[in-house]
């Protein structure tokens, strides 16, 4: 790792810059707010020498609700239900962030059972959204069939989901102290006979119909270079950064309920490319599957959750909860002043800072590597805005 | 056997007991226009249907199938919505030159069907140079779009143009070099004679290596030339929303739409016309018996069966492949393509002046 004084004095790193924001006869276009490459309300002011991009400016806040200022409103048990529409292809995993935090300032003991089904939920989340974002990053490619392939096993699992949780999108069923009630009598049965067996088995089909693609390989390789110093600059964390080497996966780092109990491997590769980050993403989709197979016929027996007070109380201070999201490291930092709501509240979403290194890696490339390098970044507008 | 030669022959024969010989030209141009017009229309439906058909199959999904027995008639109720939808002109616009543009890309296209021979000696103009006529018509679509993504003044519609000019032209060159390796081998420009040629076999058959290259670099060519995914550069959705035809409704957008499937049609018509033999059926060298058989099939289907395989195969293209960069689409063209076609060229004309081919 390298050392913050180093990293400032090298010659790689990212130097303040200060360009004007648009010059008179700058050609620029509008991606987004509605365009079918931003995948939502991401709105991208591109400016273009004939079809080389010059600078991309991405503009936020058409999806901004607010999130944080409603969280200060809201009790330490309804916050957490916010948390489910920021990144919504995480909501577990944003749920998982919030309860985390509430039991680490209160001192809660999680149940074992509690702390499996959390982890196992946690890396199907990861699962899903990493199918979804694999058709997604296809379809901006140009190849639409991924899409309804990756949805096929993706079904499944929000069925599967929607069994234990009743919802297929937005959980909230993690609550402090454990989850919401035990997962459906099906759940493990679906889980390790039918969805596992299914995307092994399907595995393959994305391997040879985009992987070992031809025209997609030359799409993706050597496309959005991100350095490992500008990944420690950017503050990009998941994926992206683990695509330029840089280790930072906060299971590994700081392991919370029972990560650090299954074996895993962080799945790190060191081109910076988006065929990097695509790797990175498939690869971490067999590491989850490892991840459930270990944990999912182990749930041992207990409660699910942990008897906490009807009115929770966070004692005065600041508190700071990190979790792994399939984007990397959603950060929830709460300044309690004793009461029932947040004083203050502030997440740290993945999204946006992947999202900041986008100028960046895509000057001087064509339209087409742009909306590349934007589908490997997998960037869920929601996360951005909150 | 029916076929449609015993129709027309019987017509004009008709026409000309009844009438003086100007009425008759008259009253045949005026079939021949509704005919053309009226199969345009039906193989814009039944492509847009067989497309979306395709599309479904590949995706593991039902595809359309509520509009009329198996969803048939769902691409006639989207034509009907289309037509009475507003069709909007942008304030900026360049009203002449955006109304003009569909025309264009639709007559060229409707004019290309001229010299495709359909069925046994069933065609609407057989002239001698029959396959040049096609490769210059079809060049005048261009200058539609490059129209279109011009006045629409809309930077989505002018990025989408400069691409499809630059694509267009340059692919044109290798499908141009493929089709003369056919030429070279039988000598002719006009269709009918390029199917007669192909009596003993059909030419991917007969003409050895070359012309299997000169069929894949064809249809290569040809789906980049129609602007199909996966060279549908200048409509790339997830890049430039809609491409040139961005600011098109309506009825004009409906007319572009169509003119893609017609002109997908043509290419493959002269695709199978050229290498797979036209309306010719399968035959084998001089093997009577074999070849008696074969003829029992009717020629139009013959031809229509081959097209659609064809039309088939770049559909398949469609659903598989992602899309190319410019860069690389370009070099794909100019780097490998071009000099292949032009080696395959020379070869082949080796193969023709020494008589190697069967």
């Amino acid at each position: 790792m390298y050392h913050i004084n180093e990293l400032l004095n090298s010659d790689n790193t990212l130097k303040p810059s200060f360009v004007a924001m648009k010059e008179s006869d700058d050609y620029t276009i509008n991606i987004g707010p509605q365009h079918p490459a931003t995948h939502g309300v991401l709105h991208l002011v591109i400016t273009l020498n004939g079809e080389t991009i010059k600078k991309v400016d991405p503009d936020l806040g058409f999806i901004h609700r607010s999130i944080e200022k409603m969280c200060e409103s809201l009790s330490y048990r309804q916050y957490i239900y916010v948390t489910s529409r920021m990144d919504y292809l995480s909501s577990h995993i944003n749920n998982h962030a919030c309860a985390l935090l509430v039991e680490k300032a209160l001192q809660v003991e999680v149940p074992e059972r509690a702390q499996y089904i959390r982890v196992i939920m946690d890396e199907l989340t990861r699962i899903a959204s990493h199918l979804l974002w694999w058709g997604a990053m296809a379809m901006d490619m140009g190849a639409f069939t991924p899409y309804f392939y990756a949805f096929r096993e993706r079904e499944l699992l929000t069925e599967i989901m929607e069994d234990t949780c009743g919802a297929r999108l937005t959980m909230n069923y993690m609550v402090p102290g454990g989850v919401m009630h035990d997962p459906h009598e099906t759940f493990v049965h679906r889980v390790s006979k039918e969805f596992l067996p299914l995307l092994k088995s399907k595995l393959h089909e994305y391997e040879e119909l985009v992987t070992g693609n031809i025209i997609f390989q030359n799409r993706v390789n050597g496309v959005g270079l991100l350095t490992y110093e500008d990944a420690i600059s950017y503050g990009c964390s998941g994926p992206t950064a683990r695509a330029s080497g840089v280790h930072c996966d906060i299971r590994k780092l700081y392991p919370y309920d029972v990560y650090n109990k299954v074996q895993f491997e962080e799945v790190i590769e060191t081109a910076g490319d988006s065929m990097a980050r695509y790797m990175v993403r498939m690869n971490e989709i067999k590491q989850s599957i490892s991840i459930i197979e270990q944990l999912i016929n182990n749930i041992p027996e207990g409660d699910f959750q942990a008897k906490t007070k009807a009115v929770l109380k966070l004692p005065k201070g600041e508190f700071y909860q990190r979790v792994e999201t399939a984007r990397g490291e959603l950060g929830v930092f709460v300044v309690s002043e004793g009461g029932t709501t947040p004083y203050r509240i502030k997440f740290r979403s993945p999204g946006f800072s992947n999202l900041s290194c986008l100028d960046h890696i895509t000057k001087g490339s064509k339209i087409g590597d742009l909306v590349a390098s934007m589908g490997t970044l997998d960037l869920v507008i929601p996360d951005i805005d909150r | 056997m029916i076929s449609f030669e015993h129709i027309t022959k019987w017509l004009q024969a008709w026409l000309n007991a009844h009438m003086s010989p100007i009425l008759v030209l008259a009253v045949e141009t005026v079939l021949i226009v509704i005919l053309a017009i009226a199969l345009f229309a039906v193989l814009g439906l039944v492509l847009v249907i067989m497309e979306r058909r395709v599309a479904a199959f590949m995706q593991i999904r039902m595809g359309p199938n509520r509009v009329g027995p198996w969803g048939l008639l769902q691409s006639t109720a989207d034509t009907v919505k289309l037509i009475m939808k507003e069709s909007i002109v942008p304030t900026h616009a360049d009203k002449f030159l955006f109304n003009l543009a569909p025309f264009i890309v639709m007559i060229a296209a409707m004019l290309i069907l001229a010299p495709v021979n359909f069925a046994q000696r069933f065609h609407i103009w057989d002239l001698n140079i029959g396959i040049l006529f096609i490769t210059s018509i079809s060049s005048i679509s261009v200058i539609g779009i490059l129209m279109g993504g011009w006045a629409s003044s809309n930077k989505y519609s002018l990025l989408g143009a400069m691409r499809s000019g630059a694509q267009i032209v340059s692919y044109e060159l290798s499908a141009g070099l493929s089709i003369l390796t056919i030429i070279v081998l039988c000598g002719s420009l006009k269709v009918s004679d390029i199917i007669a040629s192909q009596e003993t076999g059909w030419w991917i058959f007969k003409g050895h290596i070359p012309a299997i290259v000169a069929f894949v670099i064809y249809l290569i060519a040809v789906t980049a030339e129609t602007n199909r995914a996966p060279f549908d550069l200048a409509e790339a959705e997830s890049e430039l929303t809609a491409g040139f035809h961005s600011e098109y409704s309506g009825m004009r957008f409906a007319l572009f739409f169509l003119a893609e499937y017609i002109n997908i049609f043509i290419v493959c018509a002269v695709g199978a016309t050229l290498f797979l033999g036209g309306w010719m059926p399968f035959h084998i060298g001089h093997l009577q018996g074999f070849n008696h058989v074969m003829d029992y099939i009717p020629s139009s289907i013959w031809f229509f069966g081959k097209t659609f395989f064809l039309i088939f195969v770049i559909m398949w293209f469609r659903w598989t492949f992602p899309r190319l960069r410019i860069d690389q689409l370009l070099n794909l063209e100019w780097k490998y393509l071009l000099p292949i076609s032009m080696v395959n060229l020379l070869v082949m004309t080796v193969v023709a002046i020494y008589h190697l081919h069967f």
